[in-house]
């Protein structure tokens, strides 16, 4: 349907998303005020519900701003709260300059190393025509092919919950 | 598009969660580290997917979804209750398990 070439506008709104989350990424972990931190991380998970949207996988990127934008990032906003951390700037976050030495080269490591392979091994594949792939075929797929795992993952959150309620229960 | 375009910025957003990891010593911004993590993979799933034309891939980034959510609920729990005892968060004082 669209020849690889045409796709212009979509890839500028590929190029700006990746460097608003990058941007975003980079100071969620830098940041020296944690209430800042966890709002450039919804910058962070907005941006990743426009990728899946540009993927063409419209349910996955309402699910996201869902859990992530709407329950997650709360959970830690209550988090912070709850343990009274300082609000304003604060040095106590980070470890000694050492540790953030050996934090960097692990990183860079570990982005020469993957950024190898993916170069290796996908360097000229594209997508080709774009396909919808529906909600209703999602829901199939979940309650056909993967019922037992949906099921072990609702006993999952189950245990979540009870193991939520009993850790941060005040007896 | 190439489908490297989604692993590459997937495998820079997952090193930046390590580097979080490491180098933070809060126990709230370590789990935001994580998290950030753990979202980075699904976009390698839903490129993957779309490049197969299978929906497994979007079936699989919602598991991952529905189990980071558990996560994030027991470790903040966890952080609590680490805040309650020791009226601190940093990771760096429980270290009990040290010989």
């Amino acid at each position: 349907m669209f020849a690889a070439d045409l796709l212009v506008a979509q890839n500028i709104a590929f190029y700006l998303t990746a460097a608003m989350m990058v941007f975003g990424a980079v100071k969620v972990v830098t940041v020296k005020n944690m209430v800042h931190a966890a709002l450039w991380l919804v910058i962070v998970f907005a941006g990743m519900a426009a990728m899946f949207i540009l993927l063409a996988a419209e349910f996955i990127a309402v699910t996201q701003v869902l859990v992530y934008i709407g329950a997650i990032v709360v959970l830690f906003l209550f988090g912070i709260m709850l343990t009274r951390a300082p609000m304003g700037r604060s040095t106590e976050l980070d470890n000694g300059p050492q540790a953030k030495g050996i934090a960097v080269v692990v990183g860079l490591l570990l982005a020469a190393v993957l950024g190898y392979a993916l170069w290796d091994g996908f360097r000229d594949t594209e997508f080709g025509d774009f396909a919808v792939q529906r909600t209703g075929e999602v829901s199939d797929s979940i309650f056909s092919t993967y019922l037992v795992p949906f099921e072990v993952v609702s006993v999952l959150l189950l245990g979540a919950l009870i193991g939520a309620i009993v850790l941060a229960r005040r007896d | 598009m190439f489908v490297n375009q989604f692993l590459f910025l997937g495998a820079i957003l997952f090193c930046i969660g390590v580097y979080g990891v490491l180098a933070r010593r809060n126990g709230v911004l370590v789990l935001m580290s994580i998290e950030l993590i753990l979202n980075s993979v699904n976009i390698n799933l839903i490129a993957f997917g779309q490049l197969h034309k299978d929906i497994s891939g979007q079936v699989f980034a919602l598991f991952i979804i529905a189990v980071a959510a558990a996560e994030v609920g027991v470790g903040l729990a966890i952080v609590m209750m680490l805040y309650r005892n020791r009226r601190s968060i940093d990771i760096d004082d429980v270290d009990l398990m040290k010989g």
